[in-house]
């Protein structure tokens, strides 16, 4: 047996190992429901959480001087307040869907990590071209 | 000795894979420049015309290498070991590909590179027990039990799949589920864009055939060099 190899297979396989089950583990519950936490707030408590979501309408306040962003991560049921410092992404808007990976302080999430989670479905734009309103509104969206 | 003849030539075959296979992507890539932007995404979304091949490609070669390894198991016949690694080695090489397009294509719309969550966590472990397969490999000097091992580790493998594929179903996932849901049979995308995807898909399949041949032949000559050497 040439012994280097035989160390590098042995690392891949504990490397595996620790990905399926230590990694695994967590990921498989990757985030959690606002109504979920509500049932259980206790459980999450000085946890580091990801709570997923779509973002509420309306809720949306975001500062370009200090890039303090809140907003508000609600499943239909319940509503819960993030703060987030730094510049959303691109995909960021009213009722699509989020993960904020942070941890709660009293009833604010105070999240330090925004994902933007899309849908599987890809259209193209309305043929009979856009309206002024919404070329605007797309050269502001690409800046 | 039997299972080293044939030809380790280019013949007619492999370099009309070649040519058909490039110019399937060369069109499959004009297709894919000139497809109608995302309403959401706008251009990042041509990431997936290569993204989506890729790995399907990579599933393709994996479970080819199965393939190859039972065969190899039930005849004993160098070749089909050969083939198998073969394939192993363009799984891994289209893995890379996937993983790699995928990041570029989350970093801007998720908004991260990586993420822990199970349709990754779940393609690196893929990603990471096809490296460990050559490992495997290079560490038995033996061919002979260095087929059987690897043909043992080949079939195992391609259980990965599907969990890997289910992953978006079963738990929850940032990984959006399947655009072409071949299991409720729906397709969520533009007509425009569902022709880029297939025809890149079909370029990188053919190609997949062409190189699958190639490193057999380059096996082939390596196994008999291996052979003049003892």
């Amino acid at each position: 047996m040439r012994t280097k190899y035989l160390v590098g297979f042995l690392i891949i396989l504990a490397a595996i190992a620790y990905l399926a089950w230590g990694g695994l583990g967590k990921s498989l519950v990757y985030y959690v429901l606002p109504s979920e936490y509500a049932d259980n707030p206790a459980k999450y408590e000085g946890k580091r959480v990801r709570l997923g979501g779509l973002v509420k309408e309306g809720s949306v306040h975001f500062n370009p001087k200090t890039l303090e962003l809140k907003f508000i991560v609600t499943d239909g049921v319940v509503d819960i307040p993030v703060e987030h410092t730094g510049t959303p992404p691109e995909l960021f808007k009213d009722n699509q869907g989020v993960v904020v990976e942070g941890h709660f302080v009293g009833n604010v999430f105070k999240g330090d990590n925004l994902l933007i989670k899309h849908s599987e479905s890809y259209q193209a734009p309305p043929e009979e071209g856009y309206s002024p309103d919404q070329i605007r509104k797309l050269l502001e969206e690409t800046k | 000795m039997n299972s080293q003849s044939g030809s380790t030539r280019l013949d007619t075959i492999d370099k009309a894979l070649l040519v058909i296979g490039l110019l399937v992507l060369a069109i499959g890539q004009y297709l894919a420049f000139t497809a109608p932007p995302d309403v959401q995404q706008h251009y990042l979304i041509r990431i997936l015309y290569v993204h989506v091949g890729a790995a399907w490609t990579a599933y393709l070669a994996f479970v080819v290498a199965m393939i190859y390894a039972i065969l190899y198991l039930w005849k004993q016949n160098p070749a089909y070991d050969r083939l198998s690694a073969a394939s192993a080695e363009i799984g891994l090489l289209f893995m890379l590909l996937t993983l790699f397009g995928g990041m570029m294509w989350a970093r801007p719309t998720w908004g991260v590179y990586w993420t822990w969550e199970p349709k990754l966590t779940t393609s690196a472990i893929l990603t990471a027990f096809y490296v460990g397969y050559f490992l495997l490999r290079q560490a038995i000097e033996d061919p002979e039990f260095r087929a059987k091992a690897a043909a043992a580790a080949a079939i195992l493998g391609v259980v990965n799949i599907p969990i890997n594929y289910m992953s978006v179903y079963w738990w929850r996932s940032i990984h959006q589920t399947a655009t072409f849901d071949i299991i409720n049979r729906k397709v969520h995308m533009d007509g425009a864009m569902v022709l880029a995807m297939l025809v890149n898909l079909a370029a990188i399949n053919i190609l997949y055939v062409f190189f699958l041949r190639l490193k057999g032949k380059v096996a082939l000559c390596a196994a008999r060099k291996e052979d003049w050497d003892e």
